[in-house]
């Protein structure tokens, strides 16, 4: 623990850090453009010049320093001014004066740092260099001459996506930063370079000349693409949702957010439900409230009532209808749109117990029918990170790019039972073994994994290293809330009165009763529905969201819905009144207390605690993996669907097409 | 990049170096070379690898070679590593020409020392003789490239012609040596004037004994320092 004193302040620092860490340590801003904290060091910007004493004499890059003792570092002496100084004005010599045309103006770290340590004018009289705009897909704009060579992108490609597509090509002055043959980069994580750009060369191409930073209002909620629960910021203006960036979240997403957060707020704006619609002589017409409340209360349901959760809605969206269904006298309830069945006794063995910060401590995992890379992109860097450790990694399923160096095990699913010696090998010396079961292998192979806690130790007295890998953000919080049946949504297929949440992938032929559509989109649940009702997105209401490790977690809204869209509870609460069933509540405050009496754990954000005892369910598992569910990952939900660039990427990255880049 | 080669199209280049492998030389030398690096360390054998490829490219089509992408991928393949860091290296070095090169690469020195010791006649030489600079002739011989220093400034100016440096020239050696290349010839390597190695011009100043044999000059040694 080496002791240092920085500007006269004394700080101790862990072995291994570096002076610019312990100058943070000691509360000193450090200017820096190429230093990341989650990016290995370059040390090529030096722009975080600092005068350490015992050293020579010229100031020393302090990221690339490491902390000492009885160092003395400054940070405020002339000699370190003038460093600054001198480095603000090499990268500026070459960075054209554009920012008022630029995208990352107003939140640019060159802006800043030159404001904040360059000289006060530009004595390079001289001509600039200019570089030619590299094409990098449909997600990252490219505007190259603004570059720094700091090639955080690089560096990111690399370690975190795991997609080597991006580097330097030439040397020198000539240095350029590009994709490989200027091909689109085939990452789902590619929308994080534009953030780690410290200056405009990386811009979000979808949103490129949409707004200002400052113009913005800034909401913090999570994001519902995928089950990980993302932390993110929307950003909107007036009514419309203008971008979506990660927020900090150490347990969850780093900093983290893939292509599909980010890029898909487009689709909110777009095939809105923005009124009721009845369904009159087979089309569906535009009618209001009343008319639309009055025709579901016209149903004679007998009490066959159901509800349908989708993969995007809140927590309170399900308990709203949940609480409608009972009053109702139903008590039929499904989440699992695709008809999935797996045994939801015990909460603890369809969790991701081991943590998704803990899967970067994990020394030997085993994939069991997951393509990690669609399913859980920000899961799939933390087991790059448990690779870089020295972790094992072993599949089960039809071979994919999961962007590192898998041994496959094929994609029978008797393997289970009668594991290779290389794996238990790996698994037998293991600390913190992990098994991740993916929806491909839950439907027919949950007690065989389960089988696996025993044979390969997975529970230890500090260690769950059973995990389950779900798609939907409701997912958790619909299991907590009870949405499932002992017989998938099959149980649900006959009721007579349907409520579906913004479920678009079921599979409606097979409901016969009366289908109610409580969401957002014209999608296919809308298609299919008697009585559509228009809800609110994940933008637009206050929700609480249950991620697969059970981490509870809330969000605000951001916007309002669309025309006479409303909250999906406040939907249920006035529906209720005119079904003669009023529901008790009258408010989100309340309906959210009856929440948590009903489902305590969903009162404190935070983990959730599930008790770990699982069901014992036949160990054999037979049958083929024969692939995995998601087939196109920037086209998994109505949202996404909706959304212009979503579609783009999919026909780009998934289908193969290519796209000429209008010139500008 | 106002000299950067305008790299070739992508199908056509596709179409006549997709298929590039080793030959049998080539394969043996490859072997020998990637047996230098540890287990798990191939991505050192990068340079000598492109440069390997670089010549057997330049055997196939009689010229000084040059790596089209196929061939660099291929290179990467055969160590393993993304195209990625293989193509940065090939950018990098100013030796892997990306574009095709003639018979002969006349690389000639443009940095200070030789612009002070005349290489502005070595370039109006060359232009004299049809080179132009980032070109290749019509008759698919020489291709004109200016470069920085070459480490022979004892020599200025010098120009490299594939492998072989031609130091000490001046406008009438310089065309001499190209003429010499377009007949099919071979010029005489190294210095044009005539002197040895970078010893002084007009012949040695010192240790002149050591000249044609070698001499004992510890018998002298108490006379010349004496005092």
């Amino acid at each position: 623990m080496p002791k240092l004193k920085v500007d006269g302040i004394e700080v101790e620092v862990p072995q291994g850090a570096t002076v610019l860490q312990a100058c943070e340590a000691a509360g000193k801003e450090i200017p820096r453009f190429c230093y990341h904290e989650r990016l290995s060091i370059a040390g090529n910007c030096r722009m975080c010049l600092v005068e350490v004493k015992p050293g020579p004499p010229k100031p020393q890059a302090s990221c690339a320093l490491p902390a000492a003792d009885n160092q003395e570092v400054f940070t405020t002496t002339p000699m370190v001014k003038h460093a600054r100084e001198g480095i603000m004005e090499f990268l500026l010599i070459n960075h054209p004066l554009d920012c008022p045309i630029c995208d990352q103006g107003g939140e640019c770290d060159l802006q800043d740092q030159s404001v904040a340590y360059g000289r006060g004018q530009s004595r390079f009289a001289e001509n600039k260099r200019a570089v030619t705009e590299k094409y990098m897909g449909p997600i990252v704009k490219t505007i190259m001459t603004r570059c720094i060579q700091c090639t955080r992108c690089v560096r990111f490609a690399e370690e975190v996506a795991g997609v080597e597509e991006i580097g330097a090509i030439y040397r020198g002055e000539n240095m350029q930063i590009t994709s490989y043959l200027e091909e689109a980069v085939q990452s789902e994580l590619s929308g994080n370079t534009v953030d780690l750009c410290p200056v405009g060369a990386l811009t979000h191409k979808p949103y490129a000349y949409e707004y200002r930073p400052w113009e913005l209002k800034k909401t913090l909620t999570i994001d519902v693409h995928d089950a990980l629960g993302t932390n993110i910021r929307l950003d909107s203006r007036g009514r419309q949702v203008l971008r979506a960036l990660p927020r900090v979240n150490e347990d969850v997403n780093e900093e983290w957010a893939h292509d599909k957060t980010r890029y898909a707020v487009d689709g909110l704006v777009r095939r809105r439900l923005d009124r009721p619609f009845v369904r009159k002589d087979g089309k569906l017409v535009p009618v209001s409230w009343n008319e639309a409340f009055a025709a579901i209360a016209a149903v004679e349901h007998g009490g066959s009532v159901a509800a349908v959760a989708g993969d995007l809605v809140d927590c309170e969206t399900m308990f709203a209808a949940k609480t409608l269904v009972t009053a109702l006298g139903g008590s039929r309830l499904e989440g699992r749109q695709t008809g999935m069945d797996y045994d939801t006794s015990s909460l603890g063995a369809v969790a991701f117990n081991s943590t998704i910060a803990g899967t970067e401590r994990a020394d030997a995992i085993l994939l069991v029918g997951t393509n990690l890379r669609w399913e859980a992109p920000l899961v799939n860097t933390r087991i790059r990170k448990a690779i870089k450790r020295g972790a094992k990694v072993f599949a089960i399923g039809p071979e994919t790019e999961l962007t590192y160096k898998v041994e496959w095990l094929g994609d029978d699913l008797g393997v289970l039972s009668d594991l290779p010696q290389a794996v238990l090998q790996a698994f037998d010396g293991a600390e913190r073994p992990m098994v991740i079961v993916g929806p491909a292998a839950l439907a027919g192979a949950h007690g065989a994994a389960l089988g696996l806690v025993d044979t390969l130790g997975l529970v230890k007295p500090d260690w769950n290293g059973f995990n389950v890998i779900h798609l939907a953000a409701s997912r958790m919080g619909g299991l907590m809330l009870g949405y499932a049946s002992k017989g998938g949504i099959a149980d649900l297929h006959d009721a007579r009165l349907t409520f579906f949440l913004g479920a678009d992938e079921v599979d409606y032929t097979r409901f016969d009763g009366f289908k109610v559509y409580v969401g957002h989109h014209g999608d296919r649940g809308a298609h299919h529905a008697d009585v559509v009702l228009p809800g609110a997105t994940y933008a637009e209401k206050p929700g609480t969201y249950v991620n697969l490790e059970g981490r509870v977690q809330r969000g605000e809204r951001a916007v309002f819905p669309p025309g006479d869209a409303r909250e999906d509870w406040a939907v249920f609460r006035a529906l209720s009144d005119a079904m003669g069933a009023t529901l008790p509540f009258d408010s989100l405050p309340a309906l959210r207390e009856e929440m948590y009496a009903a489902v305590p754990a969903l009162r404190h954000p935070g983990l959730a605690n599930y008790e770990w005892s699982p069901p014992s369910l036949g160990t054999t598992a037979t049958g083929r993996i024969e692939g995995y569910p998601i087939q196109d990952f920037y086209l998994t939900n109505a949202i996404c669907r909706a959304s212009p660039t979503m579609q783009r990427c999919s026909a780009e990255l998934v289908h193969g097409e290519s796209f000429a880049e209008a010139a500008e | 990049m106002a000299d950067a080669p305008a790299i070739p199209d992508e199908a056509e280049v596709r179409a006549r170096w997709g298929a590039f492998a080793w030959s049998e030389d080539s394969q043996r030398k490859a072997a020998e070379i990637l047996g230098r690096y540890p287990a798990g360390r191939q991505q050192s054998a990068s340079i000598p690898l492109l440069d390997l490829a670089q010549r057997q490219v330049g055997a196939e089509t009689k010229t000084q070679g040059w790596l089209p992408v196929p061939v660099i991928e291929f290179v990467a393949r055969q160590i393993g590593v993304p195209y990625m860091r293989v193509y940065e290296v090939a950018t990098f070095y100013t030796m892997f020409n990306l574009a095709p090169v003639g018979r002969y690469h006349v690389q000639v020195c443009g940095t200070t020392p030789c612009v002070l010791a005349g290489s502005d006649d070595v370039f109006a030489a060359c232009k004299n003789h049809g080179l132009s600079k980032g070109r290749t002739t019509p008759d698919g011989l020489f291709t004109l490239t200016e470069v920085e220093c070459m480490g022979n400034c004892s020599n200025a100016p010098m120009m490299q012609i594939n492998d072989d440096n031609f130091e000490d020239l001046d406008y009438d050696s310089t065309t001499r040596v190209l003429e010499t290349l377009a007949r099919g010839e071979t010029p005489k390597a190294g210095s044009q004037t005539g002197r040895r190695s970078s010893e002084p011009a007009g012949g040695p100043t010192s240790l002149t004994a050591m000249v044609n044999e070698n001499h004992d000059y510890r018998g002298e040694w108490n006379t010349a320092h004496a005092g």
